[in-house]
């Protein structure tokens, strides 16, 4: 095929869209040739760590949930002492998460670009791309790799890993035991996967979406990248909608009013009875006071709530938050690796505790306290955070929920529709082998 | 580096709620509702250095382990 061209200058995007700016034909993934067209070829730096200062002075966190500085995880991998591998996690375990998917099959390039940058900023000899399994993901990544195998933009080659669909498969031990061969399912720490990870190499693990902004970072620089967002927590980020409206992913400024994300994506905030923010490790937050709250962490730990992977949950006051929240933790006690004690007994424990807590029965004090309890018996006592994210959400639930306790213990409840708000994955689709 | 920076970390993935580490150091060991232990959080106290490597030995499993403490 012939060689992509850039064009003569570029020019940066504005403040938005960033990743999600169309660059192809609506409706399917951006062409190599498309991509260079726009943004030109991959910006090498010519050796390792070059990059890795101009990351920290963007103050680039990572998008896949904790937001850890990027800059600071990889310096650490680069000084890991061995040959590092970087993986891109496109795994997306959250159901209520669309946001990695709509990144690889609207501007797939982006995030290619991103994974060479980081393989050649940590000095990395392997690259792996663990994308989710869905179809149209996978056929847009696979047709990018060729169109950049067939130009020789890439220095290393991508090795394409195939992530079960599990809430945890993401989780970055577990993603080290994919990679290398095993079930995605999580490790003993330490130590910790940037220091021994895939095949017990120092191993760089960025989300997707991470990557995508670095090939921008890349491209244009720190000043650019803070003209979004506010100076400590710059950029943008994918959101991903739903709950009164259809499932929709947008690009929003770091820092932006959750009340403004929303309207953008048609919420009728007059249908909204709570807000769920950061998916199911995440928090629930009253209406009012979601409306008040903006898209930024230090706001929000207040409120026990943070960004995480960009879940944003619109939940319509016709439902039961209670009947929801305990649908969803039995959801989550069936995606435990049934690994850990405290997690292979409390989660279900906590579920069948919740759902008697929604029955006219057992809308009291006791039941609350009841889960007070088991919740102390599953934080903070597994290999990965899956209990303690599943006691957050739970938490919030009680906290945001409580006058719908009192409701139920009076024989009335919110939900005048069967609807199920919350989308689980079933488990037809969930591989019993976790591979 | 003295003693008391040492703390009691559980090994979740071996852990099979064997219960032996609650007979041998009950003064920071007991059971939750399924068995596994509870351990007290923090630094081992110097005079139960000796009963924590105690357990620490006797656990079949070997999921119990005596650790730096990071703070």
């Amino acid at each position: 095929m012939r060689t992509p061209q850039p064009p003569q200058t570029l020019t940066p995007p504005g403040v938005l869209p960033r990743l999600l700016e169309q660059v192809g034909t609506p409706g399917r993934a951006a062409t190599l040739a498309e991509h260079v067209a726009r943004h030109g070829h991959v910006p090498y730096r010519g050796g390792p760590g070059v990059l890795i200062s101009t990351i920290e002075q963007a103050g680039l966190t990572g998008r896949g949930g904790a937001a850890f500085p990027t800059a600071r995880k990889m310096k650490a991998v680069l000084d890991g002492g061995k040959r590092a591998v970087v993986v891109g996690n496109g795994a997306e375990g959250e159901p209520a998460a669309w946001k990695d998917r709509a990144l690889l099959t609207t501007n797939p390039h982006l995030v290619l670009d991103g994974l060479q940058l980081a393989a050649e900023a940590v000095d990395a000899n392997k690259a792996v791309l663990y994308v989710q399994d869905d179809s149209m993901v996978q056929s847009a990544v696979e047709r990018a790799l060729d169109e950049r195998a067939a130009a020789k933009v890439d220095k290393i080659e991508v090795e394409l890993v195939v992530a079960p669909t599990r809430f945890i498969s993401g989780e970055e031990s577990a993603l080290a035991n994919r990679v290398s061969g095993g079930p995605a399912k999580p490790r003993f720490t330490p130590p910790r996967v940037f220091e021994r990870g895939v095949k017990n190499r120092p191993t760089l693990v960025q989300n997707v979406e991470t990557l995508g902004h670095i090939a921008l970072i890349g491209r244009y620089g720190a000043p650019w990248f803070k003209q979004a967002g506010p100076s400590d927590d710059p950029g943008t980020m994918l959101v991903s909608i739903s709950g009164v409206v259809s499932p929709v992913v947008l690009e929003a400024q770091r820092g932006a009013a959750i009340s403004a994300v929303f309207d953008r994506a048609g919420v009728d905030v007059s249908e909204v009875g709570a807000v769920l923010i950061g998916g199911y490790h995440g928090a629930w937050l009253g209406r009012d006071e979601a409306w008040t709250l903006h898209l930024d962490n230090k706001e929000l730990k207040p409120k026990g709530a943070a960004v995480g992977a960009g879940v944003l949950v619109a939940f319509p006051k016709d439902r039961c938050g209670l009947h929801e929240t305990a649908r969803v933790v039995d959801y989550l006690a069936g995606e435990s690796a049934q690994q850990c004690g405290p997690c292979m007994f409390g989660l279900p424990a906590l579920a069948d505790t919740l759902h008697h807590l929604a029955s006219p029965q057992g809308a009291h004090r006791g039941t609350v306290d009841e889960i007070a309890r088991l919740g102390t018996l599953v934080e903070r006592r597994g290999a990965c955070h899956h209990p303690d994210g599943s006691m957050r959400f739970v938490r919030s639930a009680l906290r945001v929920f409580a006058p719908e306790v009192s409701m139920h213990a009076s024989g009335r409840c919110s939900g005048t529709s069967n609807r199920q708000v919350l989308p689980i994955h079933e488990a037809p689709q969930r591989p019993a082998d976790w591979k | 580096m003295t003693m008391a920076d040492m703390r009691l970390r559980v090994n979740w993935l071996e852990c099979k709620a064997r219960g032996i580490c609650a007979e041998v150091l009950p003064e920071m060991i007991e059971l939750d509702d399924w068995g596994y232990p509870i351990v007290v959080d923090g630094p081992v106290p110097g005079d139960l250095i000796d009963e924590a490597r105690l357990a620490v030995q006797s656990c079949p499993r070997l999921a119990l382990l005596l650790m730096p403490d990071p703070r």
